[in-house]
């Protein structure tokens, strides 16, 4: 699904952020990105996300060598991965039932055909009364699930999440961990990108650290 | 699984029995940048309609001197010894009047060119004391071309003491006049157009600015990004329209009015010499049409610098 070989990434004429990164993620797969702050997650996060492009190295999403598409294609390659950001990065002036139903309607699905998935997903993530809150209002364990559905709404194969406990209690912080899970089990593969030792003693998967750039993978 | 327990107490208005609806616009209305954009669009399209008008008005006033005058000419009859000047400018004005393509000759009598002396020479003058040359104004029928040269030489004939002024001269100065009148005009309309253009380029910028999250947010799910531009372009397009139909419409407003002030003043001394200057102070069709161009030209401006803005905010993403 993703592949990495010898990926280098440096920001203008910095230093490499990130080294000889070579890895798989696999159809249906769990991991765990971790390591210090400053180690690379967020930059390794953007590459895998397309919101980067590696300085030197290849990088294979889902049978595609990302160097060789152009922004269309690379548009259409995003629509496979739900991204859950550390801030939410929700639209304010929209509802919780827009911001959620919003990848589907950029693919230009019509309405009728999305709006019960939609309401049904926000209902299973808790905010089935607060369809017409707009996010400003919402608490930040809301807007954590709100994000979240919107990632796993058009069914990605692929979800990355940065640091999705991070804005949340631990009780809270669990109950998004099995949500993980669950999609998970239904076919999704996931990255998680976080420090939270807790978190990941909660569950049995492979580790991803990163460390002073370099990648050590614990499977 | 559901999290229901976790619903803080904020809760949204209730919603009895409804079913949410995708209605807001994808990129949001009624911002305080959007609408300091309409304002600033307001204000230069205001300001280039005027211009525009002016620029009309300039034109159209310098066409009209030179057709008031291109329209006349005038013999003059010097007063020469052993001549009967009254007969000449008789004789003079006799074959005027018979020479095709005149339409009207007016001889100025004498109390008509004292006046005309006055300024120079004070009040009380007896012209007959004065070798003062008399004059007879020769109105050319509307579409006629008349052989002025022909005329002369008719004229050189039988009265030689007369000789004709086609105000060649006058008209080439005034020609001049205009032109440099309206091509100065030209020249301020488009820094005006100019001023126009950046200052709603710079504003369209910030206001995408505000909007950068929408932007983002939308690159990483995989919006393409003819579809992001599309949704700002046509947002813009509205602002774009929405302030320069403001500012458009009082400018042509404020036409309308003093085309309608000056008509009212028309028989006042002050009306008379307005309209001397500027005619009937009317921009006309073709200056009111200008201003309907200038609001189509500055709302294209504003969708296409928000076009421009998103696909360069769109590139720093890549």
């Amino acid at each position: 699904m993703v592949r990495f070989e010898n990926v280098g990434l440096r920001y203008g004429l910095g230093p490499e952020v990130l080294r000889d990164l070579s890895f798989r993620i696999e159809p249906h797969s769990f991991q765990f990105l971790t390591g210090p702050s400053g180690a690379g997650k967020t930059s390794l996060m953007r590459l895998l996300f397309l919101a980067l492009r590696p300085t030197r190295g290849l990088i294979t999403l889902f049978g595609h060598d990302i160097a060789t598409l152009g922004k269309d294609a690379l548009a259409t390659l995003r629509r496979r991965i739900g991204v859950v950001f550390q801030d939410f990065r929700l639209i304010d002036h929209m509802t919780t039932y827009e911001n959620v139903a919003l990848p589907l309607r950029v693919v230009g699905q019509e309405e009728a055909s999305f709006r019960d998935e939609v309401v049904e997903l926000l209902q299973w993530v808790g905010l089935g009364e607060r369809m017409w809150a707009l996010p400003p209002v919402l608490s930040g364990g809301e807007k954590q699930r709100a994000a979240i559905a919107r990632a796993v709404i058009a069914r990605p194969q692929l979800l990355l999440a940065d640091e999705p406990t991070g804005n949340v209690d631990p009780n809270l912080g669990q109950r998004l961990l099995r949500l993980f899970v669950e999609l998970n089990k239904s076919g999704t593969s996931i990255v998680i990108a976080t420090h939270d030792i807790a978190l990941m003693d909660q569950y049995d998967a492979r580790r991803l650290v990163l460390h002073e750039g370099r990648l050590h993978v614990y499977e | 699984m559901s999290m229901n327990d976790d619903v803080d107490a904020v809760t949204a208005a209730p919603q009895p029995g409804a079913l949410p609806q995708f209605v807001t616009p994808i990129v949001p209305k009624g911002t305080i940048a959007g609408r300091a954009l309409v304002a600033i669009v307001a204000i230069m399209t205001f300001l280039a309609s005027l211009t525009t008008g002016a620029v009309v008005l300039v034109q159209s006033a310098a066409s009209d001197w030179q057709s008031e005058v291109a329209r006349e000419v005038t013999i003059q009859v010097r007063p020469v010894s052993n001549r009967d000047l009254d007969a000449d400018v008789a004789r003079a004005a006799d074959i005027a009047r018979r020479f095709p393509g005149v339409a009207d000759v007016r001889v100025y009598s004498k109390e008509e060119s004292s006046r005309l002396l006055e300024p120079w020479l004070g009040t009380g003058l007896v012209i007959d004391e004065l070798p003062v040359p008399r004059l007879a104004v020769v109105r050319i029928a509307t579409g006629a071309t008349p052989d002025f040269g022909q005329l002369g030489r008719a004229l050189a004939q039988q009265v030689p003491s007369a000789a004709v002024d086609d105000h060649r001269g006058f008209v080439e100065h005034m020609r001049s006049m205009g032109r440099a009148a309206f091509l100065g005009g030209l020249a301020v309309l488009a820094l005006v157009l100019a001023a126009t253009v950046l200052s709603v380029t710079f504003a369209t910028r910030g206001a995408i600015a505000t909007n950068q999250t929408v932007v983002e947010v939308l690159h990483l799910i995989g919006a393409k990004n003819t579809f992001i531009a599309h949704h700002f372009q046509r947002r813009f397009l509205g602002l774009g329209l929405q302030g320069g139909i403001i500012g458009g419409g009082c400018a042509l407003a404020l036409f309308a009015l003093i085309e309608l002030a000056s008509r009212h003043f028309l028989g006042s001394a002050a009306g008379e010499q307005f309209a001397a200057l500027f005619g009937s102070f009317s921009i006309g069709y073709l200056g009111y049409a200008a201003v309907v161009v200038m609001i189509a030209v500055i709302a294209g401006v504003t969708a296409l610098a928000s076009r421009r803005t998103v696909n360069r905010t769109l590139e720093t993403f890549e």
